[in-house]
C-alpha cells in the first residue's frame, strides 16, 4: 500500500511533534553506486522523506547546482529506468521510507504513462513530482499512477491565489510540496512569517501535510521552516556534496557528507520541536 | 469531430492542436499564462489594440509588405509562377517583428515594465530589443554563449538599442539553453516582467498569440494574390524552425482547401547523420517549454542538440499547431539540408537581386522541384521571411572566402 507509506510518515512525526525532513539527491550523480550509498546515509541520519530526482536535459525550473547535478548523471549514463532499478534497490533494504520521484514530463511521457506507472509501483516509489505537469496537464498520469496507489504531489508556490489552491488540491495526494519562493531551486530563501499564511491556507483547503522547499541549506533555516511546515525540503545543499566527490575523486565523500548534513538538519528540526 | 472542418477552431479551450501544444510549465508559471490569455482574449475584442498595432505596422515597420513576382527564378525552374512574400523589408529585416510589437503592446496593457527574450540567430533578439527601445523598455536577451560568439553583430545590434546580454552557459550553451534560462528569469521575477516568446511554440497562449500576430504575412499575401492574379495559390511555402513565420503565412489559407501548405526543415548535413533539425521529419512527440510537440530526443526522452546551418532553424521541437497540421495531413514538411540552403542562397542572390536569409534559402531549395510538379499553369508563394545580411559572414566562411 504505497500512499500508506507517506501517511504512516507524516503520522509519526506529528506523533513526535516535528516536522518531516524531506532530503533529494539527484540519481546516478556521480554514479549509481554512490547515489546508492546516499540513500543508505540518508535514512540513517534523520530524513524521513526522500525525493529521488531522474536527471533531464533541460531542468528549467533548477537553479545550478541541481541542473550540474543532472549533467552528471546524464554524463555517467544515468536512465530513468536506471532511477526506477536504483528505487527497488533500496526498497528492498528499507520498507519505510517513503521515496519520491521527482523530474520532468518528457522522460515519463517517453517511456509511456502507463509502463511508468507499472515500473515505479514495481520499485516501490510512492509519490511523483513532474515539475512541468500542472493541474492542468497531469490527468493522464495520475490516473495510471492512481491505479498502483501512487501520489502525485502538487506543487504549490507564492503565486498561487486561494482560488488556484483548490485547483491545485484537487485530485493532489500525498502531501503538497509548497515552493517558498518565486524562483528556481537553490534560490535565496524565503521569510518564514511572510510564507506562514500561504502555508495554512494550502493546508486548510487541501487537507494535506505541507512541505516547503527552495532556499533551505542549514539547520538553522530548517528549523525555522519546520516551525511552519509539516515537513522541510532540503535539495541543493545535498547536491553539492556529490559535485565535491566528483572534483576530489573521493566518490565515498559525497554520502559521507550528505549523511552529516541529514544529521544536521534533523537535529535542528527535532530542536525545533522541543 | 472532423477536424477537417474546424481548421480555425484550434486551439480548444485548453491551448490544444488536437493532441499537441497546452500549457506544461511550473506551477509557478500558471497564474502568469492564465492571466496573459485572459489578457490576450481582451486586446482582441478592443479597437484601439488592433488601431495601435495597425499604425506601428504600416509607420514603423513599413507593411504591408510587397508581394513579388519573382519572374527570372520562375523562368529558370520552368514550372509554376513563383511569388516571393518580402517580409524580409520588414524593419529588423524580418518577419519577427510582426510578433514582438503585438507582445510589447500586450505587456505595456498588462502593466509589465521588463522585457525578457530568448533569441538563437538574433534577429527575434534585435526585433524586441528595438520594440523595447521604441516604447522605452528595459529588455533583456538570453542568448547561447556559443551563439553570442557566432552572432556578432546582432549581439552589438541589440546592445545599441539598449537591451542587456546575457550569455547562457548552461545546458549545451544553445538557443533551447536560452528559453530554459529565459523561463528562469521569468519564474523569478513573475511581477513585473513579461517573457516575449520569439516563436509559435511554448505554453498556450502563446503559439495562438504568435501566430495570429504573424497571420498578418498571410492575410496581406492572399488579398495581394487575388489581387494580382484573380485567383487563390496553389501552394504555399515557407521555412520552418519553431514555426511563426510558417503559421503566419498558412493560417489564413487553412479554410481554402484546394492551397497546399508546405513548410521545409532544416535538414542539416541530412536527416539519416542525426546532425539536423528536422523535429517534425526526424523526431517523435513528447514535451519541452510548456508544450506537446515533436522533438528531437532520445530514446530516453532527453532532448538533443539540434544542427543546423542557419541559427535561425536550429532548434529541437517544432510549434504544436505544425505538429497537428502535419499528424491530419493538412499541411506538408519536407527538408533541406545546409549545402542545399547554401546553393539556393547564392541562386536567389544572382537571379533575383535579393540576398535572401539562411533560413528561407531552406525553402527557397524546394522550390524548383514544387514549381515543375505544379507546372505552368500553377501559382506559388514562398515567404521571403528575412534577409541575408546577417549571414553573410557565415556564407563566406562556407564558401571558403574571406571578406
Amino acid at each position: 500500500m504505497p500512499t500508506s507509506r507517506i501517511s504512516a510518515c507524516f503520522e509519526k512525526t506529528r506523533a513526535e511533534g516535528r516536522a518531516a525532513l524531506v532530503a533529494y539527491l539527484m540519481a546516478g550523480d556521480p554514479d549509481l553506486e554512490t547515489s546508492f550509498q546516499a540513500l543508505m546515509a540518508l535514512r540513517e541520519n534523520g530524513a524521513d522523506i526522500i525525493e529521488l530526482g531522474a536527471p533531464f536535459t533541460d531542468p528549467m525550473a533548477d537553479g545550478p547546482s541541481i541542473q550540474l547535478a543532472g549533467q552528471r548523471s546524464l554524463a555517467a549514463g544515468t536512465k530513468l529506468a536506471d532511477v526506477l532499478a536504483l528505487a527497488r534497490r533500496f526498497r528492498e533494504v528499507d520498507s519505510e521510507t517513503p521515496l519520491i520521484l521527482m523530474g520532468y514530463a518528457n522522460p515519463v511521457h517517453h517511456m509511456g504513462y502507463d509502463s511508468f506507472a507499472d515500473a515505479a509501483a514495481t520499485a516501490g516509489i510512492d509519490g511523483v513530482i513532474t515539475v512541468d505537469l500542472p493541474p492542468e496537464e497531469d490527468a493522464p498520469l495520475r490516473e495510471h499512477l492512481a491505479e498502483h496507489e501512487i501520489s502525485v504531489i502538487r506543487l504549490a508556490t507564492p503565486t498561487t491565489t486561494e482560488a488556484r489552491m483548490a485547483r491545485v488540491a484537487e485530485g493532489a495526494s500525498g502531501f503538497l510540496y509548497f515552493v517558498s519562493v518565486t524562483g528556481v531551486t537553490g534560490a535565496g530563501a524565503a521569510d518564514p512569517r511572510e510564507i506562514a499564511p500561504k502555508i495554512n491556507a494550502a493546508r486548510r483547503i487541501s487537507g494535506l501535510p505541507v512541505c516547503v522547499g527552495f532556499g533551505v541549506r542549514s539547520g538553522a533555516q530548517a528549523a525555522e521552516m519546520a516551525k511552519i511546515a509539516d515537513g522541510v525540503v532540503v535539495g541543493s545543499a545535498f547536491v553539492d556534496h556529490a559535485a565535491k566527490a566528483l572534483e576530489s575523486g573521493h566518490f565515498a565523500d559525497a554520502p559521507a557528507g550528505m549523511g552529516r548534513l541529514a544529521r544536521e538538519l534533523s537535529e535542528a528540526i527535532a530542536e525545533a520541536a522541543s | 469531430m472532423d477536424v477537417r472542418n474546424t481548421w480555425d477552431q484550434w486551439p480548444d479551450e485548453n491551448g490544444r492542436f488536437g493532441e499537441f501544444g497546452g500549457r506544461y510549465v511550473a506551477e509557478t508559471l500558471m497564474p502568469l499564462i492564465l492571466d496573459l490569455e485572459a489578457e490576450y482574449r481582451a486586446a482582441k475584442q478592443d479597437p484601439a489594440f488592433a488601431a495601435e498595432m495597425d499604425d506601428l505596422w504600416a509607420h514603423y515597420v513599413g507593411r504591408p509588405s510587397p508581394l513579388y513576382f519573382a519572374e527570372r527564378l520562375t523562368d529558370h525552374f520552368g514550372g509554376a509562377k513563383i511569388y516571393l512574400k518580402r517580409d524580409e523589408l520588414n524593419h529588423t529585416g524580418a518577419h519577427k517583428i510582426n510578433n514582438c510589437l503585438g507582445q510589447v503592446l500586450l505587456a505595456r496593457r498588462m502593466g509589465k515594465t521588463r522585457i525578457i527574450a530568448e533569441t538563437g540567430a538574433g534577429q527575434h533578439g534585435v526585433a524586441t530589443a528595438t520594440v523595447c527601445a521604441r516604447f522605452g523598455l528595459p529588455c533583456v536577451v538570453f542568448m547561447g554563449a556559443t551563439d553570442v560568439e557566432r552572432q556578432k553583430p546582432n549581439v552589438f545590434r541589440m546592445r545599441l538599442l539598449g537591451a542587456e546580454i546575457v550569455p547562457v552557459t548552461s545546458g549545451t550553451g544553445t538557443l533551447k539553453d536560452a528559453m530554459n534560462e529565459a523561463l528562469r528569469d521569468w519564474v523569478t521575477n513573475v511581477e513585473d516582467t513579461f517573457y516575449c516568446i520569439g516563436t509559435a511554440a511554448g505554453p498556450h497562449p502563446y503559439p495562438e498569440l504568435v501566430r495570429d500576430f504573424q497571420s498578418v504575412i498571410g492575410r496581406e499575401a492572399r488579398a495581394q494574390i487575388l489581387e494580382r492574379e484573380g485567383r487563390l495559390p496553389d501552394a504555399v511555402m515557407a521555412c520552418i524552425g519553431g514555426g511563426s513565420n510558417a503559421i503566419g503565412l498558412f493560417h489564413p489559407f487553412i479554410e481554402d482547401e484546394s492551397v497546399r501548405l508546405i513548410g521545409v526543415e532544416a535538414a542539416g548535413h541530412g536527416i539519416e547523420t542525426g546532425e539536423h533539425a528536422a523535429a517534425l521529419n526526424g523526431g517523435q512527440p513528447g514535451i519541452l517549454h510548456g508544450n506537446k510537440t515533436y522533438l528531437l530526443q532520445t530514446e530516453d526522452g532527453q532532448i538533443l542538440d539540434a544542427h543546423s546551418i542557419s541559427a535561425g532553424l536550429d532548434y529541437p521541437g517544432i510549434g504544436p499547431e505544425h505538429a497537428f497540421l502535419r499528424d491530419t495531413g493538412r499541411a506538408e514538411y519536407l527538408s533541406c539540408t545546409d549545402s542545399e540552403a547554401l546553393d539556393a542562397f547564392q541562386l536567389c542572390t544572382r537571379l533575383e537581386g535579393i540576398i535572401p536569409a539562411l533560413e528561407p534559402s531552406h525553402a527557397l531549395a524546394r522550390t524548383g522541384e514544387l514549381a515543375r510538379e505544379l507546372g505552368p499553369d500553377g501559382l506559388m508563394i514562398l515567404n521571403m521571411c528575412g534577409r541575408g545580411d546577417k549571414d553573410i559572414f557565415s556564407v563566406a566562411g562556407h564558401l571558403g572566402m574571406e571578406i
